[in-house]
């Protein structure tokens, strides 16, 4: 027995409201990040992570409220991302009750953002999220793309994971853009091609429609973690019946 | 009458979130006033101390000298119901291999020490580092206060790289294993320490939290 592997579900949150629609049966407001956070931790959520699309400063603040409101009475990690730019920006997350943030575009943008942030709160709390298409498929070949999957970079995917953990990365949260929003599961080979060349935590994200994607990105994709969304979102699974799907495949998890 | 209330301090010297150690023991208790600070006073006169957290130990060690609280810590540590929580576990040791070599507090005399790598599990898989995630903790004394309502073998959350190794066994009040088996908690008298955070372990963890609020110190 070890480390159980978790399940972490991702709430897409704009100005302060949850977006993408989220259907419990019993819920007052699904559009209550604090509800639905409180939610998923009655469901057995190992975390939850919080991805703040909002563009307005406005916005921002009111994210950092609904960070303090979740801290304050879900006891599981929290992590968020989304417009992690600086490391005023990080201190004022941790500060507020996140766990860890996520930085994306700002890594690409600057490298060495990374590094400072590892180094000034420490590898636990610095996720960096990669979002991956795949361009060639003799040898399979993805690079990193930025701007919520519009803006092409040129970096080969597992080259930057790789450069990232040696910045301080403590965790990769890897998104198959080929495969999000499809429903047809992770990119598994992807996924295992980073998860077997870093020393660090992967999260896989991006394509599940069925508990068996999950399950997968565990065993054949070599993931610690994977993420979703829409399935737990509009009810289709509970996070208690992702789990008991995963028991029943050999897998660890923590019930 | 006017009742007081209890006071715990959760010292403050600068390093990661406190705040959810601070909202967490808020949440466990209501008869208790929970104070986030970094003053001696304070520290001193308060009914319960928790030590906590997070990074790089050199970076926390310099803060608690700066702030000048390393005495007051030691002093507090001798007699107050204590509670240390990942790297302010971790301080408590004699020295950490952290950062090229780092003194801690010596409060336990024992070794921080990294987990090595390649690390595996009985079945050869390779283990990931930083240990992150729900793992399960042993209990090496069951009839500890702090461990009262929590099933053994319960899973708290832990995320770190380094893990303490106490010169004595006696000390150990937990295990779990990643690769290896190392101590997830460390008790003595008035002292109690976890390396996983009760803060993020929701039930078992809040349960951890009630217990050392309700703690006298003492193992009866």
């Amino acid at each position: 027995m070890g480390v159980a592997k978790r399940i972490i579900p991702c709430l897409d949150v704009d100005d302060g409201r949850v977006v993408k629609g989220v259907q419990f049966v019993d819920i007052r407001d699904a559009g209550d990040p604090v509800e639905v956070a409180r939610r998923y931790d009655q469901q057995g959520a190992d975390e939850i992570t919080f991805l703040d699309i909002t563009a307005t400063h406005h916005g921002r603040e009111t994210m950092i409220h609904v960070v303090e409101q979740v801290a304050g009475e879900v006891f599981i990690p929290l992590t968020v991302g989304g417009g992690v730019r600086k490391v005023e920006d990080i201190r004022i997350l941790l500060n507020a009750g996140a766990d860890k943030v996520a930085i994306n575009s700002a890594a690409v943008a600057q490298p060495e953002f990374v590094r400072q942030a590892a180094d000034r709160f420490g590898s636990q709390c610095i996720v960096v999220a990669i979002d991956a298409k795949q361009v060639s498929s003799h040898p399979p070949r993805w690079e990193i793309f930025t701007h919520g999957g519009r803006k092409a970079t040129g970096i080969d995917a597992v080259a930057w994971a790789e450069r990232m953990v040696s910045y301080g990365a403590g965790e990769i949260l890897l998104t198959s853009m080929d495969r999000d929003g499809t429903k047809n599961g992770f990119d598994l080979t992807l996924t295992r091609t980073i998860a077997d060349a870093v020393a660090v935590p992967l999260i896989a994200s991006g394509g599940v429609g069925e508990l068996q994607h999950l399950c997968d990105g565990i065993t054949e994709g070599h993931a610690e973690a994977v993420l979703a969304a829409s399935i737990f979102h509009f009810g289709t699974y509970t996070i208690a019946e992702a789990k008991e799907a995963m028991a029943h495949a050999g897998i660890e998890v923590r019930r | 009458m006017t009742l007081t209330r209890s006071t715990v301090v959760v010292i403050d010297y600068g390093m990661g979130n406190l705040h959810s150690v601070a909202k967490a023991l808020e949440h466990s208790s209501d008869r208790l006033k929970v104070i986030v600070s970094s003053d001696r006073q304070q520290i001193l006169a308060a009914d319960r101390v928790v030590l906590p957290g997070v990074g790089a130990i050199r970076d926390c060690l310099g803060e608690m000298r700066r702030l000048e609280l390393i005495a007051t810590i030691i002093e507090v540590a001798q007699n107050k119901p204590f509670l240390g929580v990942c790297v302010g576990m971790q301080a408590l040791m004699s020295e950490s291999e952290e950062n090229g070599g780092t003194q801690a507090l010596n409060l336990f005399p024992g070794k921080v020490r990294r987990f090595s790598q390649p690390l595996q599990d009985a079945r050869g898989t390779l283990l990931k580092v930083p240990h992150m995630g729900w793992n399960q903790v042993e209990q090496c004394d069951l009839q500890h206060p702090l461990w009262a309502g929590i099933a053994n073998a319960s899973r708290f959350y832990f995320v770190h790289s380094y893990y303490v190794e106490p010169q004595q066994q006696s000390t150990i009040a937990a295990t779990a294993t990643h690769g290896v088996t190392f101590a997830a908690a460390i008790s003595r008298g008035n002292l109690f320490a976890t390396q996983f955070h009760p803060e993020k372990s929701q039930k078992a963890g809040l349960q951890l939290y009630r217990n050392f609020l309700q703690w006298d110190g003492t193992l009866a």
